[in-house]
C-alpha cells in the first residue's frame, strides 16, 4: 500500500532540508511525546523530529537524502498514532504571525511602562518630598526617552485601526485610544518643556501595554482554534487515486490534482472532484450536495460533483475546470454575494464606541470651554481637557470585549464548538430563529442498521464479518452494527450485486434483495418502511433483510426542545424530498419545515425571514448548504460536513450529538451579558472620573490607579462569562 | 544625587537587558508550543529504554 502514496506534495523544501508537518492523534502527555520524537529519530535519514503537544502536530526534517515520508506515516501508526500529512494553511500562518507580533509589542510596551513607572514614582514620592526641579527635569526626560519610540512601535496597531476607521468615515474604539494616547504623550512633552510638576507617560504607555494584553490573549485563542481546526481539516484531507502514465495508479492528495486528469473511483469512495465519467456506470449518493438521500444512477458522460459517493460501480473520471453553470459554480457564485451581505456587521465593541467616543470628546471640549469662561488660563485650560481625554480613554473597555471573548471562546472549545469567526460569539448571542438542515445535521451523516435487535445474532455476526470485504456504505453499517473485526477468507465482490463467500461449504450473500435470492422478503420490508435502504442477506436456505436508514442524532430531539423552550423559533430547511422529511419533524416536534430546497431557495427563506427582522442561526453540513451558512446572521457545522460548508460556517462543532449547538447559543447569550455589563460598568466609570478630572484632580497618579483598579476590575469580570457547572451539562 | 549618573544608566541597561532576552526567547520559538514546553521539563533524556519498553 506504502508504495501506492505520493506524498511529496506535503513536503516543504528549505534548502537541502525538506520538512513535512503531520497531525497527530492522540497526543496528551510527556510519554507520548518522548515516544513519537525518539520513535521518529530511529528512522533512517530523518535529522529532527519535534512534537508540539499545544497544536498536537509533529514536523519532521530531513538534511539530505531522500525523504520518505509515507515511511514515517508508517512508523508513527506501528507507534500507536494516527498521523495525518498536514499543508500549512495560510490564513493559519498569518494568524500565527499576528499574535507573534502583538506579543512583541506586548513586550515591548511591558518593558517601557515598567521603566517609566520608576521614574514616575521616585517624581510623585520626590513632588511630596525633596526633589529639585532639575532632577524632576531629568527623569521627566528619561521618561519620553523611553516612551516616545516604545509608543511609535507598540501603538502601531491601534493608531492603524483608528486610522482605517476614520478614513471609512466611521469611529470604532481605537479612534478615542489613538486621540488619548497622542494627546498624553504631546502634552507630557510640552509640559516636561515648561518644567511642569506633571507629566503622564507612564499612562499612555501602560494603557498600551494593557490593551496590548487584551488583543494578545484574544489573537492567540484564535490562532490556537485555527492550528485545532486546521488538524481537523487535515485529517478529512482527501486523497484520490490519479493514473499516471501507462495505466499505473497513486494516491495522491487532492490538491496535486488538476484539470483533465484521469481518476479512478471505486465502490464506496467518496468522489474527491468534480468530473466527467469516461468509462464505468455506479450509483452515486448526492446527499452531501443536495441532501437527496435516494440514490442517482449514473453513467458514461454524466457529471459527478465533489463530495458525492459512488456506491456501486467502479468509475474513471475526468477531472474538468469549473466551467460556468455548473452546480458548484453557482453554489460559489451564491456564496460570494452571501459572504459580502454579512461582513457589514458592526461589533458590539465598536457600536459602543460610537457612542462613548463624541460623548468623550464633547466633555473634554466642555472641559476646556468651561475653565476658560471661569477665567483660567489657557495653559491650565488645556491641560485640564486633556486629563480628561486620558482618565477616560476606555482602558478597561478595550480589554473587556477581547478577555469575555476569550473566556467564551475557551468555554465553547470545551463544549466541542471551535470558533471561525472572531465576532461569532456576538451574533450567536443575537439569534432568535434556528434553522436546520436535515441530512447529516439532524441525522448522523452515516446510514445505521435500524432492526439489528430483531436478527439472530449469530446472523448478524456472519452478515457482519462478510460485509467487512465490500466498500458499500450499506455493507459498512452492518459490520458497524454486528462490531465485526475479522473478515471472511475468500469473500468475492460481484460488481453492482454484493458479496459472496463459502463458510463450512454453505454459500453466504450479502448484498441486492435480487441478488441473495430475498425480493419477497424485500418488498415485505418496503410495506414496513418506505424510506429505509433495504440490503439481503443470505446464509443457505435462510435469508434475511437489512434495513438500513439514517438514524437521527441520539439528542437531537431533546436539543430542539431545549430551544424551542428558551423562545427560539426552529424550523428544518432541506433539500431532500418531503416524504423523508415530514417524519422527522414529527418527531423532533417541528412544525415549520420546508423540503426539497434547492440552495437559492434556503437563501430566500433565510432573507424573508430577515426581512422580518430576525436574527438567523443556520445550521448545515452539506454543499447546498455553504451558501445558506453564508447569508444567515450566523452558522455553525458539524465537523463531518463538507470543506467548503466548514470553512464559510462561523463555527463548527466536533460532537456526534447536537447538544454543542445549544451549548452555543447559552454560552455566547451569557457573554453577551458580561460584554454588556462591562459597557455599564464602563458608564459608571466615566461618571466617577469626568467630575473628577473636570475640576482638575486627574493628577498622574490618579490616572495611573484608576486604569489599573478598572482593569483589574474587567479581569475579575470577565471570568464570569465562564458557564457554571450547570449550565456546562 | 551624582549616584544617578550610574544607577540610571544601570537600570535602562538592566531592563533592555530583560527586553532582549524576550525578544530572543520569542524569536526561537519558545512560545509556539506553551503545554509541551511544561511537560519536556520532566521529561528525563537518559531514560530512553524505560521509555521505549512502556
Amino acid at each position: 500500500m506504502s508504495d501506492l502514496r505520493d506524498l511529496s506534495h506535503f513536503l516543504r523544501w528549505d534548502g537541502g532540508t525538506a520538512r513535512f508537518e503531520l497531525a497527530v492523534e492522540g497526543i496528551h502527555c510527556a510519554g507520548c511525546m518522548a515516544k513519537i520524537e525518539r520513535g521518529l529519530a530511529a528512522v533512517p535519514e530523518v535529522s529532527r523530529a519535534r512534537v508540539n503537544l499545544t497544536d498536537k502536530r509533529v514536523a519532521v526534517e530531513w538534511a539530505g537524502g531522500a525523504p520518505d515520508p509515507a515511511r514515517v506515516v508508517d512508523r508513527l501508526s506501528e507507534l500507536g498514532f494516527k498521523a495525518y500529512p498536514f499543508e500549512p494553511a495560510r490564513a493559519e500562518a498569518d494568524e500565527a504571525q499576528a499574535a507573534a507580533a502583538l506579543l512583541r509589542r506586548l513586550g515591548v510596551a511591558a518593558f517601557a511602562a515598567m521603566n517609566i513607572m520608576l521614574l514616575s514614582v521616585s517624581v510623585w514620592s520626590g513632588n511630596v518630598t525633596d526633589i529639585t526641579p532639575e532632577q524632576r527635569d531629568f527623569f521627566h526626560w528619561l521618561s519620553a526617552l523611553i516612551a516616545l519610540p516604545a509608543a511609535a512601535y507598540a501603538g502601531q496597531p491601534f493608531f492603524r485601526s483608528a486610522i482605517r476607521a476614520l478614513r471609512a468615515k466611521s469611529l470604532n474604539m481605537d479612534v478615542p485610544i489613538t486621540l488619548g494616547v497622542l494627546l498624553a504623550l504631546a502634552m507630557s512633552v510640552f509640559e516636561t518643556l515648561g518644567h511642569a510638576e506633571h507629566a503622564y507617560f507612564d499612562s499612555a504607555i501602560m494603557l498600551l501595554a494593557f490593551l496590548l494584553a487584551g488583543r494578545y490573549l484574544d489573537q492567540n485563542m484564535r490562532r490556537r482554534t485555527r492550528a485545532l481546526a486546521g488538524n481537523l481539516a487535515a485529517l478529512r484531507a482527501e486523497t484520490a487515486v490519479k493514473f499516471v502514465g501507462n495505466g499505473e495508479i497513486r494516491e495522491v492528495p487532492i490538491a496535486s490534482i488538476g484539470p483533465r486528469d484521469l481518476v479512478l473511483v471505486r465502490p464506496g469512495e467518496r468522489i474527491a472532484v468534480d468530473g466527467v465519467i469516461i468509462e464505468g456506470r455506479s450509483d452515486v449518493d448526492q446527499s452531501l450536495i443536495t441532501g437527496e438521500t435516494a440514490h442517482v444512477a449514473v453513467g458514461k458522460g454524466a457529471a459527478v460533483y465533489a463530495g458525492t459517493v459512488n456506491v456501486t460501480g467502479t468509475l474513471r473520471v475526468e477531472v474538468r475546470a469549473a466551467a460556468a453553470g455548473t452546480l458548484l459554480d453557482d453554489i460559489k457564485r451564491l456564496l460570494d454575494r452571501a459572504t459580502a451581505a454579512r461582513s457589514r456587521y458592526v461589533r458590539l465593541a465598536d457600536r459602543a464606541a460610537r457612542l462613548y467616543a463624541p460623548m468623550v470628546h464633547v466633555t473634554a471640549l466642555a472641559t476646556l470651554l468651561g475653565w476658560l469662561a471661569a477665567g483660567a488660563g489657557f495653559h491650565d485650560a488645556i491641560v485640564t481637557a486633556i486629563a480628561v481625554l486620558i482618565i477616560t480613554c476606555p482602558c478597561a473597555l478595550g480589554l473587556a470585549v477581547p478577555a469575555v471573548q476569550v473566556v467564551a471562546a475557551g468555554a465553547l472549545f470545551r463544549a466541542g464548538v471551535l470558533l471561525n469567526a472572531g465576532d461569532a460569539v456576538e451574533r450567536l448571542a443575537e439569534v432568535d430563529t434556528v434553522l436546520f438542515d436535515k441530512t447529516g445535521t439532524l441525522t448522523l451523516p452515516e446510514p445505521e442498521l435500524v432492526d439489528a435487535a430483531e436478527v439472530a445474532p449469530s446472523l448478524l455476526a456472519l452478515a457482519g464479518r462478510l460485509a467487512l470485504s465490500s466498500r458499500h456504505p450499506l455493507a459498512a453499517a452492518i459490520a458497524a452494527a454486528a462490531g465485526a473485526k475479522a473478515p471472511l477468507a475468500d469473500a468475492v465482490e460481484v460488481p453492482g450485486q454484493g458479496v459472496c463467500a463459502m463458510v463450512d461449504d454453505v454459500a453466504v450473500k450479502l448484498g441486492r434483495p435480487s441478488f441473495c435470492g430475498a425480493t419477497a422478503e424485500a418488498e415485505a420490508a418496503e410495506q414496513r418502511d418506505g424510506e429505509a435502504s433495504l440490503i439481503a442477506f443470505a446464509h443457505g436456505t435462510e435469508r434475511h433483510v437489512f434495513a438500513v436508514r439514517q438514524r437521527l442524532r441520539p439528542d437531537a430531539a431533546a436539543v430542539v426542545g431545549r430551544l424551542k423552550r428558551v423562545g427560539l423559533a426552529v424550523e428544518i430547511v432541506s433539500g431532500d424530498r418531503a416524504e423523508a422529511v415530514a417524519p422527522v419533524a414529527a418527531r423532533l416536534g417541528i412544525a415549520a419545515f420546508h423540503a426539497a430546497m434547492t440552495p437559492a431557495e434556503k437563501i430566500a427563506r433565510i432573507a424573508a425571514l430577515k426581512a422580518h427582522g430576525r436574527r438567523v442561526l443556520m445550521v448545515g453540513d452539506g454543499l447546498n448548504d455553504a451558501p445558506s451558512l453564508a447569508a444567515a446572521h450566523v452558522s455553525l457545522s458539524p465537523v463531518t460536513a463538507v470543506h467548503l460548508s466548514q470553512a464559510t460556517a462561523d463555527a463548527v462543532f466536533l460532537s456526534e450529538r447536537l447538544a454543542p449547538v445549544a451549548a452555543a447559543l447559552a454560552i455566547a447569550a451569557k457573554a453577551r451579558r458580561v460584554m454588556r455589563a462591562y459597557l455599564w460598568l464602563a458608564a459608571g466609570y466615566i461618571f466617577v472620573a469626568v467630575p473628577l478630572a473636570f475640576l482638575g484632580f486627574a493628577s498622574p497618579l490618579v490616572a495611573a490607579l484608576a486604569m489599573s483598579g478598572s482593569s483589574l476590575l474587567v479581569t475579575a469580570n470577565a471570568l464570569r462569562a465562564r458557564p457554571s457547572t450547570r449550565e456546562a451539562s | 544625587m551624582e549616584v544617578l549618573v550610574y544607577l540610571v544608566p544601570m537600570a535602562l541597561a538592566l531592563g533592555l537587558l530583560g527586553l532582549a532576552g524576550f525578544l530572543w526567547s520569542l524569536n526561537s520559538g519558545q512560545y509556539d508550543d506553551l503545554d509541551g514546553a511544561a511537560w519536556r521539563a520532566i521529561l528525563d533524556d537518559d531514560q530512553e529504554t524505560a521509555i521505549d519498553d512502556s
